[in-house]
């Protein structure tokens, strides 16, 4: 044994940043929740660390919990990269951010609907009309309908960050298809697996819930009033950088896992999967793919990944679809300055999470101010998803600053720009000598609604493993975390 | 309630789950039919590229037919569709694309089987330690087996698994059948004659786990007129053709719009029962042979026709 090994890990050395770190308060002390976790951290040397992550690799590969990179290769299956120190949040600040969570998607799919019906919000003059009259989310074949509970947006994954100042903000609302919460899932079953002991010490909210409260809340759509409605997930298919997820959470809730080719909308404009004994009758989608991609008869032509007739079914009311089509109006960055009003108009309540301070291109004098700080702002599309088509601009050159002043110039309803963030950090090991260095992250909490709301305890933490990088997205080599919401209260004074 | 295109994918992991654990056992057999044919007989580790119709496949990959060579193309070999690896592989993507129906512990165990496979590869084409490898892929292959048959709950999904390794596993049976044959009519009419039918027919029956049920059975020793009859016909044992065909049959029951399947199944055995000579074989023999398996690969079409996705 190398006498390396032995030696306990450095924590006292750890390099706090300017920036809040998620578990260190101070050199060599932890934040409250943090503590037990940490003096557990601290008994532990660099041997018994490099069997602990050996143990979580190893897990991953028997488990099989890997995602789908696209390369010019072809598409390679890489194993879900994860950091065994988890990420700890106070309860009690959790339980704001969870309420705050429910009241801005609520807000949100007020205003969705609003928009697809009555458009108030523009006639009372608080969302100027080019917002609307220029999404490229917005579906005209959507107007006038009103989905179950008024809700068109029933599964989001919102992203927090935490800035210096500790509190959360919300970077961006997901509302389409957001993915993830398959791998907060799996997190905590590696991290039983890696580190058993904490979970003795420490009062640790359970996130097992999601996939049965998902399947509540999609039963609760269904057209047809029957006890049992028939449930699938819509998948682009086996080769989607999403699969894992999307068989995932079939074989979770006992829901069928269907591909395009699988269904067929019949004469009498109704859903139906083609089974071993003919057609069986779908009340319920959860999709998992685009709009643009669900149904070729309204979209685009050339989809294979949907079924022709999808919307027929739905505007029938013979299927319920989640989230429903044109839920993505809202998921737009423009739109996005707009919630703390949205939220005003709709709840007369003020925002419980603030967004990140943000200016919209479109308007004259805030581009102005964007195109003379490009260097200083992070400029982003108002539709794109997956971190693609961004400016950072401390990190750009001047080349690249030209050419979004051009992007901006050229079509300015699309950009929105944002003041760098401090991104918060967490412990994580780097390299093979186990040290702990600080690692941006943020957070994806999951928010159902349909009848009633629900929010997953913590969310999926991604971190940036990449030394002060702030691109958390696992296709650009993000990690992860698990995610701990740890009740302090329950505590003695220790 | 199932998907025809889930019906199809789980049918394909019986089959290919039985594919990896025959091969892994036809390897680690003939090499030990191979120690005992006295040396005037000439069999070589060809014979199981010919056994496997891979003949041309491995013509594009290897000039030299070595023990390596044959050995490298039925485990590892890439480009070989039905090698342990890829049939390995074919089984792993089949049961990730229907994680939804199968036991959640198939897919750990299925990945934990492949990963092994990939790490040691190199220990199942190196000689001395095949043996072990080969061992460890066989046990493999039981344990999700037994997972599945101790787990899943017997509908429909249940019964394409078994629809696809009874298929499977009947061609193999008629394959080494047809194998045996083979090599015993080359067999030059000497004193050896006598003893190496004894070790090709005794191998024939080992490649199925069959020597001590055969021998408990037939209460014979071993010997081609039992052996045939008892691999084609035997109602009991799991490997034998007939018994195949009736756990086939047996799953029709369980499954709709199955009669052109029974209807198939019964030309099968029917062709089991033509009365033929096993003591003194000859070409007629081996020709009856080639016919069943003929019937039995085309039982696939009858299969994918009913219930599969057309497109």
């Amino acid at each position: 044994m190398s006498p390396d090994l032995n030696k306990p890990i450095a924590w006292n050395d750890y390099a706090l940043g300017d920036f809040y770190d998620e578990l260190i308060s101070s050199p060599g002390h932890a934040r409250k929740p943090a503590k037990k976790l940490f003096s557990y951290l601290k008994s532990l040397n660099s041997e018994d660390i490099s069997s602990r992550i050996n143990a979580a690799e190893l897990a991953i590969r028997e488990m099989g919990i890997s995602f789908t990179v696209y390369t010019d290769e072809g598409n390679i299956d890489r194993a879900w990269p994860f950091d065994i120190i988890p990420r700890v949040i106070d309860k009690k600040q959790w339980d704001k951010t969870d309420a705050g969570l429910k009241q801005r998607l609520q807000a949100l799919n007020m205003f969705i609907d609003d928009l697809y019906n009555d458009q108030k919000i523009i006639k009372d003059g608080i969302i100027p009309e080019y917002v609307l009259k220029q999404s490229s989310n917005y579906r005209k074949e959507c107007e006038g309908m009103s989905p179950p509970f008024g809700v068109w947006a029933n599964i989001c994954g919102t992203d927090l960050v935490r800035d210096s100042d500790g509190d959360f903000y919300v970077l961006e609302d997901n509302l389409r298809v957001p993915s993830g919460v398959s791998y907060m899932l799996e997190n905590r079953s590696i991290m039983k697996r890696v580190l058993p002991e904490v979970f003795e010490k420490v009062d640790i909210a359970p996130v097992g819930d999601y996939p049965s409260r998902l399947f509540e809340m999609l039963t609760s759509l269904s057209p047809r009033k029957i006890k049992k409605p028939v449930i699938v997930v819509l998948t682009p298919g086996i080769f989607n950088s999403a699969y894992f997820e999307h068989a995932f959470l079939a074989q979770k809730m006992g829901a069928e896992l269907v591909e395009g080719s699988d269904l067929v909308v019949q004469d009498d404009d109704c859903l139906y999967m083609k089974t071993i004994t003919g057609l069986e009758r779908v009340d319920v989608m959860y999709r998992r793919i685009d709009d643009l991609f669900l149904d070729p008869e309204v979209f685009n032509k050339d989809s294979v990944l949907g079924v022709p007739g999808l919307m027929r079914a739905w505007k029938a009311g013979n299927l319920a679809l989640a989230n429903a089509p044109g839920a993505g109006v809202a998921d737009d960055k423009v739109v996005y300055a707009y919630v703390p009003a949205i939220i005003k108009y709709y709840l007369d309540e003020d925002p419980l999470i603030s967004n990140v301070e943000t200016f919209l291109c479109y308007e004259e004098k805030q581009r102005q101010h964007v195109l003379a700080n490009l260097d200083k702002l992070v400029i982003k599309p108002a539709n794109e998803s997956g971190g693609y088509g961004m400016l950072i601009g401390p990190h750009s050159t001047q080349k690249e600053r030209d050419k979004f002043a051009q992007l901006i110039k050229a079509n300015p309803r699309n950009y929105i720009a944002q003041p760098t963030l401090s991104l918060s950090t967490a412990p994580t090991f780097i390299g093979r000598h186990n040290n702990p260095e600080p690692r941006h992250l943020d957070l994806r909490p999951f928010v159902l609604q349909g009848k009633s709301s629900y929010v997953t305890t913590g969310g999926l933490t991604r971190v940036a493993m990449v030394k002060g990088s702030l691109v958390v997205n696992s296709s650009q080599g993000g990690g992860s975390k698990d995610t701990w919401i740890v009740d302090t209260s329950t505590e003695g004074k220790s | 309630m199932m998907l025809s295109r889930v019906a199809e994918r789980i049918y394909w992991t019986g089959r290919y789950l039985e594919r990896v654990a025959n091969t892994a056992r036809l390897i680690s057999i003939y090499e030990t039919l191979l120690f005992d044919l006295p040396k005037t007989v000439e069999l070589s580790w060809y014979n199981l590229i010919i056994i496997n119709d891979l003949q041309e496949t491995f013509g594009e990959r290897y000039s030299v037919r070595s023990e390596r060579n044959v050995v490298k193309f039925l485990l590892g070999d890439d480009d070989n569709s039905s090698s342990l690896i890829n049939s390995l592989k074919a089984a792993r993507e089949n049961v990730r694309t229907t994680r939804d129906v199968v036991p959640e512990e198939a897919w750990e165990m299925i990945c934990e089987l492949t990963i092994y496979v990939q790490d040691n590869l190199e220990q199942g084409i190196n000689r001395r330690s095949r043996h072990e490898f080969l061992e460890d892929v066989i046990k493999g292959c039981l344990q999700i087996n037994g997972l599945l048959f101790s787990t899943m709950p017997h509908v429909a999904s249940w019964e394409f698994f078994q629809i696809g390794y009874n298929l499977e596993r009947a061609d193999m049976t008629v394959r080494y059948l047809e194998a045996g044959l083979t090599g015993i009519l080359e067999l030059a009419d000497d004193d050896y004659a006598v003893n190496s039918q004894q070790v090709i027919w005794g191998s024939v029956l080992r490649s199925l786990n069959a020597t001590q049920y055969y021998l408990r059975t037939t209460r014979s020793p071993v010997k081609g007129h039992e052996v045939m009859p008892y691999l084609l016909n035997d109602p009991a044992f799991p490997k034998s053709i007939a018994y195949c065909i009736k756990s086939i049959v047996k799953s029709c029951h369980c499954l709709p719009r199955s009669e052109p399947l029974i209807e198939h199944m019964g030309k099968i055995e029917k062709k089991l029962n033509v009365k033929m000579d096993f003591v003194n074989p000859g070409d007629e023999l081996l020709n009856f042979l080639n016919q069943l398996q003929i019937l039995i690969t085309s039982s696939h079409f009858v299969v994918s026709d009913i219930w599969f996705p057309s497109d």
